[in-house]
């Protein structure tokens, strides 16, 4: 559902955002024409009114919007999931034995076979999102694979050492 | 060049004294308005200690106070914003207007004063300071709040009325009766009307032609633009403040931005040095003969800014303590109504104690006028809102009601 945000101009001042929660409080941002911006709660009892106006820093703004943006995002690969059904994510770890280590992901052909798709590389740590069919798989790399059951499994016999085309 | 030492010696001793007030009033969390006013009180004709050699140099610092105020001012609204604001804001303006310029007007005719003193004192009772109130509204972290922009839109409207009543003040003061009033109102509205659609045409334009970049080169030539539009504008009688208000304008953008907090320090330098003239040109033993009518003109007209603020925010759907915010925050008059007081003290033609009360009312409003605001936190207010609520809700509502 779309949230509804509402802006305000505040001449002389900024222009101040604000959005009423499901749970029924008001809050908002206003942002200043100098670059400062204060989060805003409005009081329960008096809609009108601010009860806290917290001055943010271009460091705090930022940190809060990768908290929030993030959690997001999570909220809403759960709902694809949900919505989707059936179709599953997993994590499958390419082993020293596998025929892919050193070779290009375009090679497996994995999408083609299965119809699941390789959505992301974890490697030391660090996360490769959407690979192209250039990426070269060493092993201990993990992949993200999005798809069916029958697909998952699919990719799984591909990148393990039972590949029959590897 | 003994006159010269002396000189610096009474700006540098006044300014330092500036400082420390300041600082005292930051303390107390007040506008430091009221203490230079004062300070000009003690220091000038008739004062305790009166400053003879530096008095030009007031004089002169003064006039580019009231210039820098109000570039300022135009450097704080974009072109777009005055535009956009004006339809929506225009009825709680005129109510404004109405409320406020009338009983100052009406004042000055009671007093027996003539026609051109009672223009100049709806001046002073219609405007409120837009410098104390945005700082109130910041130190009680309202900046938030639904009814603040009822009580910016208001502030805008006055600013952009300002640019339409200073020119027509300037001419009646300098004598040129109805018709050259007349002449004046309409070059002014043609001026301000050119500007603003130059402003949110090409106001890039102008803007570009002074880089943001280098800080010094922008200083020079804001300034130097300033003053040298204000001086035109005066000498086509339109004055020179709304000639710095429309230059403040039509500058946008990084321009805009920049060189807002590269003026800021000498705004406050020259605004400071600007309320001190007016106290030090203002005779302290004029001050007791009306100080009762300054103070029955002060209640008449808070209570009248209040009511302003109140049904602004009513037309725009505010429950009833946003109302009384948004009423009592608009009570502070201050560097407006000295602006428009000091324009009728230069121009010598008009009521000798006009002075004397405007400094008068803009001392009590504005240091009344910021302790008001923080009525509506106290808890015993809210309580008397919600008994008010209840008793209007079980009997039903009279049909003469000045609030309703």
């Amino acid at each position: 559902m779309r949230v509804r945000v509402e802006q305000t101009a505040l001449p002389g001042i900024g222009v101040r955002h604000d959005l009423v929660t499901e749970s029924g409080r008001r809050l908002g941002v206003v942002s200043h024409r100098n670059g400062r911006r204060d989060l805003v709660l409005y009081d329960p009892d008096d809609p009108d009114a601010c009860q806290a106006d917290i001055p943010l820093t271009d460091d705090e703004a930022e940190a809060l919007a990768d908290i929030l943006g993030a959690s997001l995002m999570l909220g809403q690969l759960s709902g694809l999931r949900e919505q989707a059904a059936g179709l599953l994510t997993e994590q499958i770890a390419i082993t020293a034995g596998s025929p892919y280590v050193n070779r290009k992901l375009g090679d497996t052909k994995a999408r083609t076979r299965t119809s699941a798709s390789i959505v992301a590389v974890l490697r030391e740590g660090e996360v490769i999102v959407s690979p192209l069919p250039s990426f070269r798989f060493a092993a201990g790399d993990v992949v993200v694979v999005v798809g069916t059951r029958r697909g998952l499994d699919g990719v799984s016999a591909i990148l393990a050492d039972s590949d029959p085309d590897g | 060049m003994h006159d010269f030492t002396t000189l610096l010696i009474e700006v540098g001793a006044l300014l330092l004294l500036l400082g420390l007030l300041s600082r005292l009033s930051r303390r107390f969390g007040l506008s430091p308005i009221p203490l230079y006013l004062l300070a000009g009180l003690a220091f000038g004709h008739g004062g305790l200690l009166p400053l003879d050699a530096s008095e030009e140099f007031f004089a002169v610092g003064a006039e580019i106070g009231v210039i820098l105020l109000l570039v300022m001012l135009g450097l704080e609204y974009s072109a777009n914003e005055l535009v956009g604001n004006l339809r929506s804001a225009a009825p709680a303006g005129l109510i404004d207007g109405v409320l406020n310029a009338l009983p100052g007007a009406g004042f000055a005719l009671l007093l027996g004063w003539d026609w051109v003193a009672a223009l100049v004192l709806g001046g002073i009772t219609w405007v409120s300071s837009s410098g104390v109130i945005a700082k109130v509204l910041a130190d009680l972290g309202r900046l938030g709040n639904r009814e603040t922009p009822v009580i910016l839109s208001v502030l805008v409207i006055e600013d952009l009325a300002m640019a339409l009543y200073l020119p027509l003040v300037t001419a009646v003061l300098a004598g040129t009766g109805l018709l050259g009033g007349g002449i004046a109102l309409t070059v002014a509205v043609g001026t301000v009307l050119i500007v603003l659609v130059v402003a949110i045409r090409y106001g890039h334009l102008i803007s570009s032609a002074l880089s943001a970049k280098d800080p010094e080169a922008l200083l020079l030539g804001v300034l130097g633009l300033t003053l040298l539009i204000a001086g035109l504008a005066a000498s086509l009688q339109v004055s020179a403040a709304v000639g710095a208000f429309l230059v403040g304008i039509a500058l946008s953008g990084p321009v805009a931005h920049h060189a807002t907090e590269l003026l800021s320090p000498l705004r406050d330098l020259f605004a400071a040095v600007f309320f001190v003239f007016f106290g030090l040109t203002t005779d302290p033993q004029d001050i007791p003969p009306v100080l009762l009518p300054a103070l029955a003109l002060a209640v008449v007209t808070m209570a009248t800014k209040t009511l302003t603020g109140y049904l602004a925010a009513r037309r725009v759907g505010i429950a009833e303590p946003g109302r009384w915010r948004a009423g009592l925050a608009l009570v502070p008059r201050g560097e407006f109504s000295i602006v428009i007081a000091g324009l009728a003290v230069a121009a010598g033609s008009v009521e000798p104690r006009l002075a004397a009360l405007a400094a008068t009312y803009v001392l009590i409003t504005v240091v009344t006028g910021p302790i008001l605001a923080r009525l509506p936190d106290f808890p015993w207010f809210k309580r008397w809102l919600r008994t008010r609520a209840a008793a209007q809700r079980r009997e039903p509502t009279p049909v003469v009601d000045s609030l309703h």
